[in-house]
């Protein structure tokens, strides 16, 4: 089997993958990081999303192996300790989740869209959700979240 | 999905020896269509030859008046281009509303042509634009790439390297999203070119195909009220629970009227 | 009030471990030992199974296991029981047998038939595909029409003509009689389309046996786990409860769907002690299209009878509801007790009948999903009342404020068996008319009309019977379970205290809506209360949560614990002040004694409690922990107004929502924050039902929307942000007032939404849409007219 190395949430890690083995799989199963999930199996609903070299992506649509060398986050690595980064903060504040499935995919995808937009409007938003499927909260409050939580992160807080 | 052998290649040529030495292998760009087909055990390749370690293949060029994209330059990278959206902003727009951001941040060029989905955006791009589809072996005219329902002109083992769009006088992209799926149920480009003005439709049919009437009728009046009146002819086109073949037929001349009303 | 009291938008406690990546679903456990299990399904709609030959599938790399539906009958075990039992005109419903593995015959693609366990999800899975299943194909009535004509493919032979019941409510020949005095009849034939739920998680098991305890552990995905150790343990696997712990922790998501007992859980207990190691198995979403319990899916005919005013003389409304392949859970009273005893909504119609024929058909079984009935019956008195007013050339908001039931009528008996006990219509339909600025609206279609754009309003008034339920009312009507709520307040010596509910949070923030009440009660610090649900180990008893029951049923039960824990504490209290237990009163967490300046804490009298040394040890046993158990004494009845207001794009028929309006009675308010949530949530999925979802069948029985590329769900771009409010009339028979509010959004919608689409097309001579208003039919329509 092959063996995989990569960075997740900086520390590094391998581990002997098959070939066929999704980089969500490995994440979960191998790494015990159960926070990144899987809700569809079409690529679509966006629970499993994570960063790879620093942009989002969806974890159930690569394979483990093709994150050879690659710097990956997932939901576990994004506060720093205990302090909760301010897109985390802004959702809690906002009650921008329910049951919490979706939450890490919602929450990886929106700090993509902060990094590259530090107010995004109501309709950018809404746009950049198109592969973020929650049935919970009618995105009404995820939507205030993400941007309160861009907003916040380009106000330098921790972000 | 069914197991198999993983391959990275360091080059076209070292892609294309992979290739043709696996019984029954497959090459990988984004990745994007291919593994959500091995997940449903669609397809059951040997070997899965993975194009993402070749550095020369990613990458776009603008220089006069024609955009280069190389094959595995991912659809974020033409959106979020200045020069691509300086030259030919229709290009930009349309990657940029391919699939959904993550789609875009992995999803390639290369990859979307030859897979040649019929309701993929790019192929209209392509051929609305009279782009050029260069390969390991030759180059390929848009209008002779795409040549049915997930089927190409590209030969067993024939490499995508990149795609070279002449910039138009005016171009514009219009899409009918299916709703579910987010892909075209149809999708229409409208190009202003010095050759001619192209009007190109996927989603529609079985494969990317240019309104040849809308065509001439934008020839000598390029405005939206050259097309009033004008649908696609239903016969041949798609249908499914989403939509009619009359309703596609009918979308075609809307989006194609609002097509060339965008392009100013 | 504490500043997290009640009332206060309190942030949720259980925030923390979601936003971090630290919940704990079911498919993030991971048992030493594990195995996989993938099910074999059929791929059929409708065959005979002439074979079944697992030795190929047997010998692959990994297995370690392989069940038939032949090896589960062997045993003399049970089939999933229905835990309702309508009768109808001709009797008891036809109740046929549903075998968790399927023996002889399969009756919906996706039926199971083997399962493989193995050392990994992926070896389960390629030896599934090797499990070699002979099928006979057989003819398949995959829908309501099919199923009822003559000649159709019999879906059970003890249910000829595939009716599950006829049942009726009210006296047709009285309402006949209404019909004949009337000024004005309006018809209407509406289809409310059959959905599938799609909580985010998709449903998954771990079932494991301990042999030196002989007990069994099932970590399920369910909203009520005690529900199904009862059912799993005393009617399918024949388990006793003391040796059977059913866990389910957090949930992502249920919407009514991860109520019900499903074959997977059964499957896995029984095989887990047969392999003696754990068994996970997690369903892929193709797999939760074809599995999990579908809803809705009526097809309807409604007529509303009035006089020369437009005041409501009579209702008809004939019904045929499709069950699918086999009973669920519950699925009997959706379309009965859940729905036809909602006819009368706000309104003072007198006489009113209602039919229901029960369909059996080669799909999926079909039962409670958000709302469950009340969506049905809100959008045919909602459909109809509209179209009655345009038809009487009368304002709909006008019509309804005619026909209300007025603010002084409580309690109000219906004709169809409910008894309302609180409500303000009036108030909800201002406030809603205000919040959408239903008086500008002809000067927004006129501007829309400029762009070519075609606007339209529409209002729904909608009641829901909620606060599920009075056992005794609930058993006279066929119900085998009663439907009281238990709770558990345990004061630790410290003064911190742990609530275990019998409810279920899949997303609800119960462990925030409840510790508030505790914290408000008890004056101790929200961060002192812990909630403990999903875990019939830790947990006396509790029927879940659904319905929109958990705070008006689970809550009262809290209430009452509460009850118990401050009538001992006043005795403590009054032993260590040396007063009389009449003159201690209680507030803000310290104990008084009533004209003096004598006062102790909470926290010392729960010390007391626990290290007894200065005690009434004679009168009174030591500790502070109390259980109580609710029975309701009503529904509870939450009521409101929707406005929704549509732009319709002719040129392509997509319909886009400009706004959206809600003002809701649930009674009082612990947490306005997660009302509001639970609201808007609600509101998509009735938004999403209305224009985006819509499950179809093919005449083979096929599913032709088996995935989320052909299923619609709706996203972030589909809808608007809303404008949310509540008008109060507390609930008077339950002690915190509170009605419910889960799943008001989900019944009020689409009625609303689809007015407004029929208002905007009337122009266009357009009469009838259905759900989904697909930008495809909506063009249809219009071409058509």
């Amino acid at each position: 089997m092959p063996t995989v190395k990569m960075n997740v949430n900086g520390e590094a890690v391998s581990g002997e993958v098959e070939a066929r083995t999704l980089l969500v799989q490995f994440l979960r199963e191998q790494l015990r990081l159960t926070g990144t999930h899987v809700g569809c199996d079409t690529s679509q609903c966006g629970a499993c999303v994570v960063h790879v070299n620093g942009v989002s992506a969806k974890s159930c649509t690569m394979l483990a192996v093709q994150c050879e060398g690659a710097d990956v986050t997932t939901i576990e690595g994004v506060a720093d300790g205990d302090t909760l980064h301010p897109m985390q903060e802004a959702f809690r504040d906002n009650h921008g989740l329910q049951c919490g499935f979706c939450t890490p995919g919602m929450i990886m995808s929106a700090l993509d869209l902060a990094g590259r937009n530090s107010a995004p409007s109501e309709t950018e938003v809404r746009e950049w959700l198109e592969g973020n499927i929650c049935r919970c909260t009618g995105y009404h409050n995820i939507v205030k979240s993400i941007m309160a939580g861009a907003r916040a992160m380009a106000a330098g807080q921790g972000g | 999905m069914h197991d198999f052998t993983y391959r990275t290649a360091s080059s076209v040529a070292d892609a294309a020896a992979k290739v043709a030495a696996g019984e029954d292998a497959v090459l990988m760009a984004g990745g994007m269509t291919l593994l959500p087909t091995l997940k449903q055990r669609l397809a059951q390749p040997s070997d899965v030859v993975d194009l993402g370690g070749i550095d020369s293949l990613r990458g776009i060029q603008v220089s006069g008046g024609t955009v280069t994209v190389g094959a595995m330059t991912v659809h974020d990278a033409v959106a979020n281009s200045s020069e691509v959206a300086a030259a030919i902003p229709a290009l930009a727009a349309l990657a940029g509303h391919i699939g959904d951001p993550q789609v875009r941040n992995r999803g390639t060029i290369g990859g979307s042509i030859s897979n040649n989905d019929p309701a993929a955006d790019y192929p209209a791009g392509l051929v609305g634009l009279g782009a050029t589809v260069c390969t390991d072996r030759r180059e390929i005219a848009a209008d002779d790439f795409f040549t049915g329902m997930f089927e190409t002109a590209l030969a067993d083992g024939e490499i995508v390297t990149s795609v070279r769009f002449p910039a138009p006088e005016a171009a514009a992209y219009m899409k009918f999203p299916n709703p579910a799926s987010r892909y075209a149920i149809v999708g229409v480009l409208v190009a202003r070119t010095a050759g001619g003005v192209r009007v190109a439709v996927t989603g529609a049919a079985s494969c990317v195909y240019r309104e040849t009437a809308m065509e001439a009728a934008l020839e000598g009046n390029f405005s939206p009220s050259a097309l009033d009146g004008m649908t696609a002819s239903a016969d041949d086109l798609n249908e499914d629970i989403h939509a009619s073949a009359e309703y596609r037929a009918h979308l075609v001349g809307v989006m194609a009227r609002r097509a060339v009303a965008a392009c100013g | 009030m504490p500043k997290d009291g009640i009332g206060a938008s309190v942030k949720r406690k259980e925030d923390y471990r979601f936003i971090t990546g630290q919940g704990a679903y079911t498919d993030d456990i991971d048992r030493p030992g594990q195995t996989f299990a993938v099910f074999v399904r059929s791929p059929h709609a409708h065959a005979r199974i002439a074979s079944v030959d697992t030795a190929a599938a047997a010998a692959m790399p990994g297995v370690v296991k392989i069940l038939t539906g032949a090896d589960y009958a062997a045993e003399g075990l049970g089939g999933l029981p229905c835990g309702w039992q309508v009768t109808g005109k001709d009797g008891p419903m036809v109740e046929p047998a549903h075998p968790p593995l399927a023996v002889d015959r399969v009756r919906h693609v996706g039926d199971q038939v083997a399962v493989v366990i193995a050392n990994s999800a992926a070896e389960a899975r390629d030896a599934a595909e090797a499990v070699a299943v002979a099928y006979e194909a057989l003819p398949a009535a995959a829908s309501i029409e099919a199923a009822l004509a003559g000649g159709a493919a019999q879906v059970h032979d003890e249910a000829p003509g595939n009716l599950c019941y006829d049942w009726e409510i009210g006296d047709k020949a009285d309402v006949d009689a209404a019909f004949a005095d009337a000024h004005h009849v309006t018809r209407v034939e509406l289809v409310n389309n059959r959905l599938v739920p799609n909580a985010m998680e998709p449903r998954a098991a771990v079932a494991e046996y301990d042999r030196a305890t002989r007990e069994y552990t099932l970590y399920t995905t369910s909203q009520n786990p005690h529900v199904i150790r009862l059912l799993m343990g005393a009617f399918v696997l024949q388990l006793p409860e003391h040796r059977l712990r059913v866990v389910a922790p957090d949930v992502g998501g249920g919407f009514g769907s991860k109520i019900f007992h499903y074959a997977e859980e059964a499957i896995l207990t029984w095989a887990s002690s047969k392999v003696a190691r754990p068994i996970k198995w997690t369903a892929e979403r193709a797999e939760s299209f074809v599995t999990d319990a579908h809803g809705r899916d009526h097809v309807t005919v409604a007529e509303l009878a009035m006089d020369r005013d437009g005041r409501f003389l009579g209702l008809k409304v004939d019904t045929k509801a499709n069950m699918g392949a086999y009973l669920s859970t519950f699925a009997p009273c959706v379309p009965t007790y859940l729905y036809a005893t909602l006819l009368a909504g706000q309104y003072t119609t007198p006489k009113i009948w209602c039919g229901v024929q029960a369909v059996f058909t080669h799909t999926v079984p079909v039962d409670a999903y958000r709302g469950a009935g009340r969506p049905e019956a809100t959008f045919v008195v909602e459909r109809i009342v509209e179209t009655a007013a345009r038809e009487m050339g009368i304002d709909p908001a006008e019509l309804r404020r005619r026909n209300f039931v007025p603010s002084d009528a409580f309690p109000y008996q219906t004709p169809v068996a409910l008894v309302y006990d609180s409500g303000n219509y009036e108030g909800t339909l201002a406030a809603a008319l205000a919040a959408a600025d239903y008086n500008g609206f002809a000067a927004r279609r006129a501007e829309a009309e400029s762009r070519g754009k075609l606007r339209g309003i529409g209002l729904s008034a909608y009641i829901e019977a909620c606060g599920i339920a009075p056992s005794a009312v609930v058993g006279s009507l066929g119900a085998r379970a009663g439907l009281y709520e238990c709770g558990e307040v345990r004061v630790h010596p410290t003064g911190s205290v742990t609530f275990f509910t019998g409810t279920h949070s899949h997303g609800q923030g119960h462990e925030t809506t409840f510790a508030q009440i505790i914290a408000e009660r008890l004056g101790v610090d929200i961060d002192a209360v812990e909630v403990v649900h999903g875990d019939t180990s830790k947990i006396p008893f509790g029927m879940g949560t659904y319905g929109s029951r958990s705070l008006a049923v689970g809550g009262s039960a809290l209430s009452r614990a509460l009850d118990k824990v401050e009538t001992k504490a006043k005795r403590i209290a009054a032993h260590l002040m040396e007063a009389a237990e009449g003159d201690i009163e209680f507030a803000d967490g310290q104990f008084t004694v009533a004209g003096t300046d004598k006062s102790v804490g909470f926290g010392d009298v729960a010390l007391t409690a626990y290290v007894p040394h200065n005690y009434p040890i004679e009168e009174l046993e030591p500790g502070l922990d109390e259980t109580a158990f609710y029975d309701p004494a009503n529904f509870t009845f939450p009521a409101g107004c929707h406005v929704c207001e549509v732009e319709i794009d002719p040129e392509t028929g997509a319909v886009e929502i400009a706004s959206f309006a809600a003002s809701d009675d649930f009674g009082n308010v612990i947490n306005p924050m997660i009302v509001e949530g639970q609201v808007h949530g609600g509101i998509v999925q009735g938004v999403g039902q209305a224009l985006l979802e819509g499950c179809v069948y093919d005449s083979e029985g096929q599913l032709a929307t088996g995935s989320y590329m052909d299923y619609t769900m709706p996203r972030a771009d589909d809808v608007p942000s809303f404008s949310v409010s509540t008008e109060t009339t507390p609930c008077p028979h339950n002690p915190l007032g509170v009605k419910g509010c889960g799943e008001a959004g989900a019944i009020a919608a689409p009625a609303a939404v689809m007015n407004a689409v029929h208002h905007a097309l009337s122009s266009r001579g357009v009469s009838r849409i259905d759900m989904p208003a697909t930008p495809a039919r909506i063009w249809q329509a219009l071409n058509a007219a």
